[in-house]
């Protein structure tokens, strides 16, 4: 995909993805020194597959990164890797899931999906507040009947369940 | 015929109404979570994998199969309705699919679209009914020299049959195997990149990175393309059925190559994906009217349809006979085998007969089930499309956050899944496949503990895998699909 404008980067993206996989790399080699990488006398030694796995993964790295280096010029920053708004849409769909995710941990997941639904509907959505409340409040009393009630699978819960008796 | 008379056996087993009950349940699932963007076969069987703990076996494994079924069916009614797929195999279905709806042959082309699914389904449930004992009987042979280079092979056909550039595909997959060797080495005790943290002791569980992978990075990306659904309308009258049936045998040639193709991709570890795309190009390079491909062609519907749900269907096979899974979702489906106690591989034929030829019965049951399901049921499955994404996508964010909780009950997993949603967004933007991630992430354990044992069969010698004619022409043909970029590269130079 191609287009002027506002946007980041393929090939700094490439750049970056190259990084991440020579990073793993370079941790899983590290690690692999320490458990032993050789063939010792009855076959390889705990490190010997991921010190292998961890070079693959530089070198891997390293050749995407070459290749993204020597096209530089040629693909002079069109080629998108995606548009600013765009990627502005992807961080209002994910700076909520971060939050919601956190608030599993200390709320339980009825109180933060009750909240995270309700208020993605408002004001991604633009419902009115009954509606939102009604429909998070739906998909709560759904997810519990069919897991701690049906399938008696427990999900984690809150301070606010527990003072609920639950 | 011993077949015969096991798959009858089996139809006994998932003939109750209970089974029948799941049966239905789970197509209707299927094809909710095919028709929701985010939900997808393998990250939807793996968050209602937790659901089945408590069944029995069998029966759950019947469940989970048929969501797979109806996922396949259900991504074929966003591609010609919506022209989005609801699924990675239903994108060749867009091609020609949308544009039949739009020229008002909407009903045709969907019944088209399941008749075919159906057909292939059929086709490779016959080929597993038949071929599945053969191979298990085959593989019972097997020791830790040949599983390996079943394994190896399952590994460098991905690299050489990547659509993705092959470095990328090479990446992906030593991601994957990196993330299997964290946790408690198997051979020795040691622990192996757990760096003291008390959550990597396990290691990572690939249904979580399924869940993020595909559910997360995939509402990410919904998100991103700005989901603005306009459908054209979906009914099927029982005319619209009869009509279509009528003309679809002209098409036997089309839909007998698709079914080969089908079946191949999913046996070698190619998958639904790349199997319609392949059978959608053949179809195109065989037809007499090439320039009516993408113009709303009924061929353009039958091929890729056929061989997706072909190949879907015939992953099965080297999943239930060899224990490696041709695909995500069969992956998904193997992890439950072990979680329910089952050991997937060869003895699974001699010793849990009932559970096996349970699913086989249930696969041409599911499948029926699933056609008549479909075809009755379209215009509701439109109208969720309807509902608006600032619904659907905070509700599906929080299942799979109870898919992926419900796993081991750790709250740790939820963070691990969000992790994961991140890369699977950044690998679709970037072009790096997921596939050979998430099967290296399963089969990476498997893979080494059959190499290491077999270097202590051999005293350490590699050679063990060219000691016999069977290990050795598979490992070898397995490198040979390791170079074939190379090789094809340096014929297409050539001519």
């Amino acid at each position: 995909m191609k287009k002027d404008g506002k946007h980041i980067q393929q090939r700094w993206m490439e750049l970056v993805g190259a990084a991440f996989f020579a990073l793993i790399g370079a941790i899983v080699v590290k690690d692999s020194l320490r458990t032993g990488f050789r063939w010792g006398s009855d076959g390889p030694e705990p490190g010997y597959f991921p010190f292998y796995i961890g070079c693959t993964l530089i070198l891997g790295a390293a050749w995407v990164a070459f290749k993204t280096i020597k096209t530089w010029a040629t693909d002079d920053g069109k080629e998108v890797f995606s548009g600013m708004s765009e990627f502005k849409l992807v961080l209002r769909m994910f700076i909520p899931i971060c939050v919601f995710v956190v608030g599993v941990m200390f709320l339980g997941i009825y109180v933060s999906a009750i909240t995270y639904i309700a208020l993605f509907m408002v004001f991604e959505g633009k419902f009115s507040w009954v509606k939102a409340v009604a429909v998070a409040v739906g998909v709560a009393i759904f997810l519990f009947v069919l897991f701690e009630v049906w399938f008696l699978v427990p999900l984690p819960k809150g301070p606010i369940e527990s003072w609920l008796g639950y | 015929m011993d077949e015969i008379s096991n798959l009858m056996n089996g139809f006994a087993v998932a003939l109750s109404l209970q089974n029948l009950l799941l049966m239905l349940v789970g197509i209707l699932l299927g094809v909710l979570i095919g028709v929701l963007p985010g939900l997808g076969g393998a990250n939807g069987v793996a968050i209602l994998l937790p659901l089945t703990f408590t069944m029995s076996p069998t029966s759950a494994i019947i469940m989970l199969s048929c969501i797979y079924w109806g996922a396949l069916f259900g991504g074929a009614i966003t591609a010609v309705l919506f022209n989005i797929p609801g699924e990675p195999w239903s994108v060749a279905t867009t091609f020609d699919g949308h544009p039949m709806a739009q020229q008002g042959k909407a009903a045709k082309a969907l019944t088209a679209a399941f008749t075919s699914s159906f057909v292939g389904a059929l086709f490779a449930v016959l080929m597993v009914t038949f071929l599945a004992p053969v191979v298990a009987k085959f593989a019972l042979k097997f020791g830790p020299p040949e599983f390996f280079a079943v394994q190896l092979l399952t590994f460098c056909s991905f690299i050489g049959m990547s659509k993705e550039p092959p470095v990328k595909t090479l990446l992906a997959m030593m991601l994957g195997f990196a993330l299997a060797a964290v946790g408690l080495d198997s051979v020795t005790g040691t622990l192996r990149m757990t760096f003291g943290s008390e959550n990597l002791l396990q290691g990572f569980d690939f249904l979580i990175a399924v869940i993020g992978l595909f559910g997360i990075g995939e509402i990410l990306l919904s998100m991103e393309e700005g989901l603005a659904f306009k459908g054209q309308k979906g009914k099927i009258t029982f005319r619209d059925v009869l009509e279509t049936w009528a003309e679809l045998p002209k098409y036997w040639a089309t839909s007998l190559r698709s079914c080969l193709i089908g079946c191949w991709m999913g046996i070698t570890p190619g998958g639904a994906t790349p199997a319609s795309f392949m059978s959608y190009g053949l179809a195109q390079r065989f037809s007499k009217d090439k320039d009516g491909f993408g113009k709303g062609k009924i061929e353009g519907v039958i091929a890729p349809e056929t061989a997706a749900h072909a190949a879907g269907t015939a992953a099965l096979l080297p999943m239930l006979t060899l224990g490696i899974p041709g695909s995500p979702t069969a992956a998904v489906l193997l992890g439950g085998l072990l979680i329910w106690g089952l050991q997937p591989g060869p003895l699974l034929f001699t010793e849990q007969k009932d559970f096996v030829w349970g699913l086989i019965a249930s696969m041409y049951l599911g499948n029926i089930v699933g056609l008549i399901v479909v075809l009755t049921t379209v215009p509701w499955w439109a109208a969720i499309l309807r509902v608006p994404f600032s619904i659907i996508g905070p509700v599906i964010v929080v299942i799979c956050a109870v898919g992926a909780y419900t796993v081991h009950s750790k709250l740790f997993d939820v963070v691990m899944m969000l992790g994961f949603g991140v890369l699977g967004y950044a690998f679709k933007k970037l072009k790096y496949p997921l596939a050979p991630l998430v099967l290296a992430l399963v089969l990476g354990d498997m893979a080494e503990s059959s190499f290491r044992q077999s270097m202590l069969i051999s005293a350490g010698s590699v050679g063990i895998f060219w000691n016999n004619y069977l290990s050795g022409s598979i490992a070898t043909l397995a490198l040979i699909m390791l170079v074939w970029p190379i090789i094809s590269k340096l014929f297409t130079k050539k001519a």
